[in-house]
């Protein structure tokens, strides 16, 4: 039974919708996944903004501990920004590596990226320690609850990226620039790119109205 | 090296869980013996377990809901029953064990029988609907599927190692704290709501996905067939709101298990935090199981009526209001906790506003029906028992909306019977008219109708008589979950319901008789037309059980109610008639990465449960190096040959065609 | 404890608000269930009287229709709402005679706890007041959230550890109603069931002198033994050592009530439930 072979009309437009655009079918798979992606990092960021929301919440709430402009050290999140940044441009130059297949800058672009990533994550990593050390851990107060929480949460976004990042390079290396290879990496690329702008809520957030306040 | 886990864990001292386990457990062992004397392990394995064919998935969520709602039916039999004989007296259920009761069946029913039920219908009708051979992502979607059956496993395991919360099936705070519950019961709730919530997640996205991006050719957004619009709403709130779940459950997480203090009493914690969080997300569950229902209706009332659906734009605009005003309205689920007036008059009426695409959905059924030629076949009896239940349910809802209103009812039995009125009337009465209508589409045969129409009276005079006492009780100044109570005027009250109760037991089994019935007469019983009930969507052009491909060819469509079009035009033309050229046909492997990947989650799920931490980076590893694996596969599609699609689309080409060609002519 | 015999200004005007708003729906949800059966009764297939329209799936006029009746009914109710919130909001004043009765309400594991500073008396699951003067409560919780509720006198409103709610009340009539908790709290929780005793102005001053002689103390010390997990199931009376003692619950400088005690590490069955019952 052929359906193509069909073209009724009798019942074609009962709601007067009128004349609407033609749809071409499916779209290709890089779209699709693209997309769905997009709509996963959608959802992250809802999941981001409630860890935000509880930050807001809980900012004032110091429990006789300490406040934010007594803990933050901003030439350490100085340092943070510019290596994540930095690290998008990076990213970036990779994606545009895989997308001529040019597998030596695909190479450069993400060892760089990578190792920009985990400077970040040494200097959080230390900022975190050494809060903890001084008995400011995130049991010590509401306030401090929230701040590990989301700054934590980026954190764990980061060493997540960071372990992908090393499995694409990984799979570049031994499958080549596949047709799956290049959409998980535009993926990688999307994730990044958003871990990124999450930083810069973070940043603005927590870092600068904190130490204004 | 087990971490909190010992023998003290099994409630040896408590018989009822400990015999109901062990009849679950020897029904499974029973069940697994069978299929492994039978040979029909490798069957399971590959046509089932591994299955990515999105048909198959949604079969299986639908098996699991059906499960879990015979646990939580049970609950809910017990709970009944305890109510109506603790009246000044402890009952048959102290109060450890009945607070648990309440916990689980709520849990239960709302995550692992309603969730799983309507992503079951949807991830079964949806691809079909839209004219496409699959979801966006298939292996992704088996992932979703086996981290659903995960989180059911974690808490069905509560009943014989540990216990379950008993803090109701929100753990509000700070009871759910550690130093409120120090028992693993919130533990059990939390890791297994954070599964099956990445799993409901991956479900949201493949399904948003699939709506907007795999339609077939000429299927416009206006011209979807309204289930899959409701699919494409619930799935946007699906995206939107779990994550605000998987978030609130972490923040608890944290508080339990490293001493943070979101929503302690210490440090300054906030408890209102949680309420916020949790609603913001929890209003949005509501919608989120009753939009596919109201798809489900508006085919049902459609093809069962012999019209196309009445007022079809306002219904895409009334989908789409409900969608995005649920995220406003989360404030009325605590109207007494002192907002002051504005903001809860501001909240009410914007609950209220909810109620009028709701009505708009109600007065177009209506008139779709209008001029109609009704068949009162089974799936039509449960969207008319909808209909009539549902406008109550609507009513005490809106009702709970005025905030003077809910200063009184708060919390009661009333707020009891109406959430259970629009679930039941409005989720569940949905869910089984679409596991009725889809049914034949899915297996092949229909379902006995007698023993559905049994079922549907039975359930819905039980639905009555169980829930209006309730609302009565509520009236009298009874709160929920009360294990015992001394006021005289409820118990007369608890008596019926607990009647009521009994009857809509009666409905569950007349639903079992059914199935088992129409197994044993599926000769009689099949369609080879492929569409039995005189349909209008493209779900129907395809044969029953579809093929693997889901068509032959790509359909085209031009208008709405596809398939309709397609018989009304057949009937003034005779269909061409000569032989088509098949083509080959790209589909996705089978994969066990899902079943694999839910097999290490179950650890971990476990494994943090009990603070067993060795085994929780075992299972951490074990997700991880699947998803590597997954990664590294070469061939993740395989090819049909066109003469298999030939073979198999010929098999019931002649039934269908004769059916198109004398469509219309009724 | 029947919401419909109000025993109080406030839960009249909540009761009232109740059934207008259920008569308002009712006006047009009666006849759309009507109309639901009847269509589908004369549009059954083997009528043949009825007239078979497969064209009738769009009309302007009716779109209008349906979606302007619940509209307005919408409108109408959100009136209501909106008036309501704001004249029935619990923290608002409730005029009656004589000067107001100040009680200061902390919802302990698994029982109440009604502090009256000005008269430095304090009760346990027993509320008694005056008929007719208004009952300004201010309320807490000692650990879990719980609900404090007497249905005939109308407006519920939530006791959280580390926060005040304030609520309104006035009793008109003398008798004896029940309040209860209406937000679980654990295993003791239907125990959370007190006496609501409404006695005549006059004989108020007796009791509260008679109160006043009862020999337990309640101060921080016995404040943190009742405090403890468990049921209540007498009614006991204390004098009021510290007025101030309800603040001192209120902002946590006595910190929350400890839950139960965790006797195995699997931590299944453990105390509080066993009390409880």
């Amino acid at each position: 039974m052929s359906m193509t072979a069909t073209a009724g009309r009798a019942h074609a437009d009962p709601h007067h919708i009128g004349r609407t655009a033609e749809h071409e079918g499916p779209a290709p798979k890089r779209i699709v996944t693209a997309y769905g992606f997009w709509i996963f990092l959608l959802s992250d960021i809802v999941m981001f903004s409630c860890f935000f929301a509880a930050y807001a919440v809980l900012s004032g709430q110091t429990a006789d501990g300490p406040k934010g402009t007594e803990i933050f050290e901003p030439r350490n999140v100085a340092i943070e920004t510019v290596c994540l940044l930095l690290s998008s441009f990076t990213c970036g130059m990779a994606s545009i590596a895989a997308d001529v297949r040019n597998r030596f800058w695909f190479y450069l672009g993400m060892a760089v990226t990578c190792g920009l990533g985990l400077v970040f994550l040494i200097i959080e990593f230390r900022e975190f320690a050494d809060l903890v050390s001084r008995g400011y851990g995130p049991s010590r107060s509401a306030f401090l609850t929230a701040f590990f929480s989301l700054v934590g949460c980026h954190g764990l976004h980061v060493s997540a990226g960071v372990l992908w990042l090393l499995t694409m390079m990984a799979q570049v290396f031994a499958k080549g620039f596949r047709a799956d290879v290049l959409r998980r990496m535009m993926c990688f690329a999307l994730f990044w790119h958003a871990l990124d702008i999450v930083w810069v809520g973070v940043f603005s957030v927590v870092y600068l109205l904190g130490s204004g306040g | 090296m087990l971490g909190k886990l010992d023998w003290s864990a099994i409630p040896f001292d408590q018989p009822i869980p400990l015999i109901a386990g062990a009849v679950v457990l020897v029904g499974i062992l029973a069940v697994l013996i069978w299929v492994v004397v039978k040979g029909h392990l490798p069957y399971l394995w590959h046509e089932w377990i591994t299955s990515v064919d999105h048909k198959r998935i949604g079969v299986m969520y639908i098996l699991l809901a059906s499960v879990m709602l015979l646990r939580g039916g049970s609950d809910a039999i017990m709970m009944r029953i305890q109510q109506a004989v603790a009246y000044q007296s402890q009952g048959y259920l102290p109060p450890e064990h009945y607070n648990q009761i309440f916990s689980a069946h709520g849990t239960i029913m709302i995550f692992f029988v309603a969730m799983p039920f309507v992503i079951g219908l949807m991830n079964l009708v949806v691809p079909l609907q839209l004219g496409v051979r699959d979801v966006a992502f298939p292996t992704l979607n088996s992932v979703g599927f086996w981290l659903t059956a995960t989180g059911a496993l974690l808490v069905n395991l509560s009943l014989v190692i540990g216990e379950f919360a008993r803090t109701g099936w929100l753990a509000f705070p700070p009871l759910s704290e550690l130093s409120y519950s120090p028992g693993v019961g919130v533990d059990y709730y939390a890791w297994s709501l954070q599964i099956s919530g990445v799993g409901t997640l991956v479900a949201g996205i493949n399904l948003v996905t699939t709506v907007l991006k795999l339609r077939t050719k000429g299927m416009n957004y206006l011209r979807m067939p309204m289930f899959c619009w409701t699919t494409l709403a619930s799935n946007l709130l699906i995206v939107a709101a779990f994550p605000i779940l998987t978030a609130t459950l972490a923040m608890l997480l944290l508080d339990r298990y490293l001493g943070f203090h979101f929503f302690t009493n210490e440090a300054g914690g906030n408890v209102m935090m949680f309420m916020n969080l949790i609603w913001a997300w929890g209003h949005p569950e509501v919608y989120i199981l009753v939009l596919p229902a109201f798809g489900i209706f508006s085919e049902v009332v459609s093809t069962f009526s012999g019209k196309a659906l009445f007022g079809y734009r306002s219904m895409v605009l009334a989908t789409m209001a409900i969608c995005i005003i649920s995220f406003m309205v989360w404030l009325h689920h605590f109207f007494t906790m002192g907002a002051g007036p504005d903001v809860n008059a501001i909240f009410g009426i914007a609950s209220m506003i909810i109620a009028i695409p709701t009505g708009v959905k109600i007065y177009n059924w209506l008139f779709t029906m209008y001029g109609g030629r009704i068949r009162f076949e089974t799936p039509m009896l449960w969207s008319i028992g909808f209909m009539v239940t549902f406008i109550v349910g609507g009513l005490t809802g809106v009702l709970l909306a005025v905030p003077p209103a809910d200063f009184m009812l708060h919390n009661s039995m009333f707020l009891v019977a109406h959430f259970h009125n629009v679930i039941i009337g409005g989720v569940l009465f949905g869910a089984f008219a679409g596991f009725e209508y889809w049914f034949p589409k899915a297996f092949g045969f229909r379902l006995d109708e007698r023993w559905g129409k049994l079922a549907f009276w039975f359930t819905f005079l039980g639905f009555f008589i169980t829930f209006v006492p309730l609302y009565i009780a509520g009236m009298l100044g009874m709160t929920r979950r009360m294990q015992h109570y001394d006021v005289a005027a409820w118990r007369p009250w608890m008596i019926v319901a607990a009647v009521g109760m009994a009857v809509l037991t009666i409905g569950v089994i007349c639903q079992i008789m059914q199935i088992v019935v129409s197994i044993r007469n599926r000769e009689a019983l099949r369609d080879r037309t492929g569409d039995p009930w005189d349909g209008r969507s493209l779900e129907w052009a395809t044969s029953s059980p579809p093929p693997v491909f889901n068509f032959a060819f790509d359909p085209d469509v031009r208008g709405e109610d596809a398939y309709w079009d397609l018989k009304a035009h057949a009937k003034r033309q005779s269909l061409e008639h000569e032989p088509p050229e098949y083509h080959d046909i790209e589909m996705p492997r089978n994969s066990p990465t899902g079943f694999v990947c839910a097999f290490f989650a179950t650890i971990m799920g476990f494994a943090l449960i009990w603070h067993i931490w060795w085994m929780v980076i075992l299972g951490g590893l074990g997700a991880w190096a699947t998803f590597v694996v997954f990664a590294w596969r070469d061939h993740d599609e395989y090819v049909i040959p066109a003469d298999e699609v030939a073979r198999i689309d010929r098999v019931s080409i002649e039934d269908r065609r004769n059916l198109v060609s004398m469509a219309g002519s009724v | 404890m029947n919401l419909l015999d109000p025993q109080g200004p406030v839960a009249a005007a909540n009761s009232t608000i109740l059934v207008d708003s259920v008569f308002i729906m009712l006006a047009i949800v009666v006849p759309t269930i009507v109309a639901i059966l009847v269509f589908a009764f004369w549009f059954r297939a083997s009528n043949p009287k009825a007239r078979f329209q497969p064209d009738f799936v769009y009309s302007g006029r009716v779109e209008m229709v349906v979606w302007a009746i619940p509209a307005l009914t919408v409108i109408l109710l959100g009136g209501v709402a909106w008036i309501g919130s704001h004249q029935l909001d619990p923290a608002a004043p409730v005029p009656g005679t004589g000067s107001p009765v100040r009680i200061q309400a902390v919802s302990l594991d698994w029982k109440w706890l009604f502090i009256y500073p000005d008269q430095r008396i304090a009760t346990v699951n027993t509320l008694t007041v005056p008929a007719g003067a208004e009952l300004n409560f201010q309320l807490t919780s000692s650990s879990v959230m719980n609900v404090f509720f007497i249905p005939q006198l109308g407006s519920m409103i939530y006791t959280m550890n580390g926060m005040v709610t304030k609520l309104n009340l006035r009793a008109d009539s003398e008798g004896k109603l029940h309040g209860l908790s209406a937000h679980f709290s654990g295993d003791g929780f239907p125990d959370m069931m007190f006496d609501v005793n409404v006695i005549s102005p006059l004989a108020f001053p007796d009791w509260v002198a008679a109160t006043a002689k009862s020999d337990a103390v309640l101060n921080e010390e016995s404040y943190k033994k009742l405090m403890q997990q468990g049921v209540e199931k007498g009614r006991p009376v204390y004098r009021l050592d510290d007025p101030r003692l309800f603040d001192l619950i209120a902002t946590q400088h006595i910190p929350p009530g400890p839950g139960p005690e965790l006797i195995s590490d699997a931590g299944r069955p453990h105390s509080g439930g066993h009390d409880a019952r």
